[in-house]
């Protein structure tokens, strides 16, 4: 499983407006990469565009390569929609579909992929909530509403629902900026055991959560308001927290501002 | 369209003076909500005296007829030989709406999917706008184009199901010009804005993230709409349809005009390519002859089954739609 | 399972992991047939809307431009003769829907008041049930109230005003809840600031709530006028049908462009048919331009969704 990213070059719009300039970095398989940066460098649009997400957005659109292991993501022979069978994401809001189970939340995107077998798709299901850390939790309630878990659970439940159809890489949009302090460290805990079977690219405004959870750490960020957001420094975590090469990185991690 | 009110602010606040007791309200105020309460009353009375005087006139007539009001299929309404049953009409009433539902449902939410989740944004609210303007035009225009323009053209179909299907009650002939199946397809059309109306309103409300989370998982846009939107606007729709139910109910000119009469006295037939007579149109058909209590109250007991319809059916659509608040 | 490849990293045995595999070209079939079917949805929708009104244009509108149609009555017409205009029944028309609406718009503006304004008072829940209901109201049963209430108990006559009442029934509901959508979109925070300037509340509603929301219930009115003058079955009960100018309401027959209509409609006379559909025509025209004034005023109002 888990791919390698190679991003070259790629410049992200939305209609004219250039929203990421000049992004190219290396993302290795089975490793946690962290994008970090203050608000509207342009760390969740980029990432958007690891699954093209950012094209749900009229007028989203991008200039560059994505490529996923030698696959190019933006050649036109390729579907977005088969992207994001193998490139999943989880949002900063925990969004189980509101009408379904948590069974059903899980199975969701294994039964759009087609699998009917019922055997198959529990045991899935079953794998996917224990991967998730949250089988335990749920196992004797699986046919109650997704929507009456606690935060930190129905986030739990999503990460469930995005591994269950195997993905090679995980996006995560800010996946704790939710939640309280306890979940946010049960899903840290979950990132780095799910590192063992996939690629995890993960936003987060809080650098204390780079530093513990990811391998390496990217950082962002806007030359000036209106500007488009731009990497600025790339490298290994303990790297980017001790010895950043570039003066802003410095000034951001020392919090002289974000 | 909502039952659930909002607060006013000045509702919960104090009084304007700060510390003064309630007892000493300005007159400006009690006169006001005076204003207020009483045309909330006024309301309120009007729904209720139109049950009560209906049943009021009803009644006496209802007590003379001498045959079975709910099993019958006689009408004949002279004062002191009443003989008068619903059952056909009944009939015909149900069939008209159900065909117009058969017909506006599906293609009222596959329009309100259309407007809110395929149309781009500026074609979206003009189209709205035009699907609208279906529902402004007056119902004894639709009957008029019904029956001199439109109905010629689902001749042909008729004929076609006549002959394949007209061993089926349904389906059996002669066909009429005016038919049960021409004002269904009609009252569809009049019907969709509503459906499409409030189908729109609440598919317009998913959650982006539910589409989004949907979409993340590497659905197609129908398989999103399937997994995200038509679920949760599952009660939205349901109450849809039934507002629907109700308008087509009590429609009158349209199906008057439309609908050939048949001859009194006739046995009870359920053909769709026949004629008869709605709970609606048999009333108006016979507004003229309203002259003796005793043959008007006749017509009003029918009235009195229609008002019983739809306000069944209305109220399960805003109980259904409160239920459904409750959780938001 | 997918057929995606999500084995160890031996290498791609095909072209593009991207690419339908088997089993997932039927989801894109899918998805393109949903497509289609919502389009086609909207053709079903606008094709008898654009039939109607060419219809509607082409049999009726040889006789509007003529000023006679619009300033004479069909008195002493019949359905062999050229000639007449519809001013009676123009003029019917318009002076049942002001009576109706002096009666229902006051009323209704009052009620939303208390929807919004006293929405705490459980008089407030039970008038909106109870709105919701009026409003899926048949015409025609509010029509049989009226007789049974207007003229068989308190020995009434037919007449205009009688179904002026009637559409005073079917016209509350689109004021009070057009009303009370605009009031709830007024701010809180205009009500506060004038209540804590000292204003009592009823001061409040009248001077700074209700010309908020002036244009919202401008529209309403304008939506809830459009309605009723198209409708038909209150004027087949309550009211018959006269071929000369009568402006009085409280007597006497009338005349009203759904009656005018109705009366010819059967009729197979060319002249008779012609001024049916030319009748029709001129409902459909005033309709149309009190519905899309009311849009219109929407879009232009001070409180936006």
């Amino acid at each position: 499983m888990a791919k390698r990213i190679d991003v070259k070059d790629l410049n992200v719009y939305y209609g004219a407006f250039k929203a990421v300039e000049d992004v190219s970095m290396t993302v290795e398989p089975r490793s946690v990469t962290a994008f970090i940066g203050p608000s509207g460098c342009g760390k969740s649009t980029f990432l958007r565009t690891l699954n093209r997400m950012h094209e749900v957005i009229p007028g989203g659109r991008v200039e560059g390569s994505v490529m996923l292991d030698e696959e190019d993501l933006y050649s036109s022979k390729v579907d977005p929609v088969s992207v994001r069978r193998t490139v999943g994401m989880v949002f900063q809001r925990p969004n189980p579909f509101p009408t379904m189970s948590i069974f059903d939340n899980v199975a969701a995107g294994l039964r759009l992929n087609g699998t009917k077998n019922r055997k198959v798709v529990a045991e899935t299901v079953e794998r996917s909530l224990r991967g998730a850390n949250l089988w335990n939790e749920v196992k004797d309630r699986l046919d109650k509403p997704g929507a009456g878990l606690s935060g930190g659970q129905q986030q739990r439940l999503c990460i469930a629902r995005a591994i269950a159809v195997e993905p090679q890489v995980l996006l995560m949009d800010e996946p704790c900026s939710a939640l309280d302090p306890i979940s946010t460290l049960a899903i840290e805990d979950l990132i780095v055991s799910l590192k063992d079977s996939f690629t995890i690219v993960i936003v987060t405004h809080n650098m204390q959560q780079a530093a513990r959870v990811s391998d390496r750490t990217a950082f962002f960020n806007l030359a000036a308001t209106g500007k488009p957001g731009r990497l600025i420094e790339i490298d290994d975590t303990a790297t980017i927290f001790s010895n950043p090469v570039q003066k802003a990185t410095e000034d951001y991690i020392s919090g002289r501002f974000g | 369209m909502s039952s659930i009110t909002g607060r006013s602010a000045v509702d919960q606040a104090p009084g304007p003076a700060g510390d003064v007791p309630r007892g000493r309200r300005r007159l400006g105020d009690s006169l006001f909500g005076g204003a207020a309460s009483a045309s909330g009353v006024v309301v309120i009375a009007i729904v209720a005296l139109t049950g009560i005087f209906l049943a009021t006139r009803a009644v006496p007539s209802l007590l003379d007829d001498k045959v079975n009001f709910l099993t019958s299929t006689e009408w004949v309404a002279d004062p002191g030989a009443l003989r008068f049953g619903i059952l056909q009409i009944l009939w015909t009433t149900v069939s008209i709406s159900v065909i117009a539902m058969i017909i506006a449902v599906p293609v009222g939410i596959c329009n309100a999917l259309f407007l809110t989740q395929y149309a781009p944004r500026w074609l979206a609210r003009p189209a709205a706008s035009v699907i609208d303007l279906l529902a402004a035009i007056p119902s004894i225009v639709y009957g008029l184009w019904g029956i001199q323009v439109f109905a010629p053209h689902l001749g042909g179909l008729q004929t076609v199901l006549n002959d394949a299907l007209g061993w089926f009650p349904l389906f059996g002939g002669p066909i009429s010009t005016g038919t049960v199946f021409i004002a269904g397809v009609v009252l569809a059309i009049m019907v969709l804005p509503i459906i499409t109306a409030l189908s729109r309103e609440v598919f317009a409300q998913t959650p982006a993230a539910n589409k989004e989370g949907a979409l993340a998982l590497g659905a197609t846009k129908w398989e999103m709409i399937r997994t995200a939107v038509l679920p949760f606007g599952r009660a939205g729709v349901v109450s849809a349809s039934m507002l629907g139910l109700g308008r087509a109910l009590g429609e009158t000119i349209a199906i008057t005009i439309i609908v050939s009469s048949v001859a009194p006295g006739t046995d009870f037939f359920s053909s769709w390519l026949q004629g008869g007579e709605t709970f609606a149109s048999k009333i108006a058909n016979n507004a003229a002859e309203f002259n003796d209590p005793s043959s008007t109250g006749a017509y009003i007991a029918a009235g009195l089954v229609l008002f019983v319809l739809t306000f069944v059916v209305n109220a399960i659509a805003r109980v259904i739609v409160n239920r459904r608040k409750a959780f938001t | 399972m997918s057929a995606v490849d999500t084995g160890p990293d031996t290498g791609l045995s095909r072209q593009s992991a991207f690419a339908p595999s088997r089993g997932q070209g039927g989801r894109a079939v899918r998805n393109a047939v949903a497509t289609g079917v919502m389009v086609l949805a909207f053709v079903i929708a606008v094709v008898p809307l654009v039939w109607i009104i060419v219809t509607v244009l082409q049999k009726g509108a040889g006789l509007l431009p003529d000023a006679s149609w619009w300033l004479n009555s069909q008195r002493g017409i019949t359905p062999r003769v050229v000639g007449g205009g519809a001013y009676h029944a123009i003029i019917g028309t318009i002076l049942q829907a002001l009576a109706t609406a002096v009666i229902a718009v006051p009323i209704g503006i009052f009620a939303a008041i208390l929807l919004v304004e006293y929405a705490a008072s459980r008089l407030a829940r039970v008038v909106s049930f109870t709105v919701d209901i009026l409003s899926g109201l048949p015409s025609i049963v509010a029509a049989l109230f009226v007789y049974a209430f207007w003229i068989t108990t308190l020995g009434f006559s037919r007449s205009g005003f009688a179904v002026s009442l009637a559409l005073v029934l079917l016209m509350i509901p689109v004021v009070v809840r057009s009303t009370e959508e605009m009031l709830k979109l007024v701010p809180n925070e205009l009500r506060e600031a004038s209540f804590a300037l000292g204003v009592p509340k009823w001061k409040t509603i009248v001077r700074i709530v209700l010309p908020t929301a002036f244009s919202g219930i401008v529209t309403g009115v304008l939506l809830g006028l459009a309605r009723i003058m198209g409708e038909t079955a209150p004027l087949l009960i309550l009211v018959g049908y006269s071929q000369s100018i009568n402006t009085n309401l409280f007597s006497g027959n009338m005349a009203a462009l759904p009656l005018m209509i109705n009366n010819d409609r059967q009729q197979a006379l060319a002249p008779a048919v012609e001024r049916v559909w030319a009748a029709a025509l001129t409902l459909v025209l005033l309709v149309l331009v009190l519905n899309i004034a009311g849009r219109v005023i929407a879009r232009f109002s001070s409180v936006k969704k």
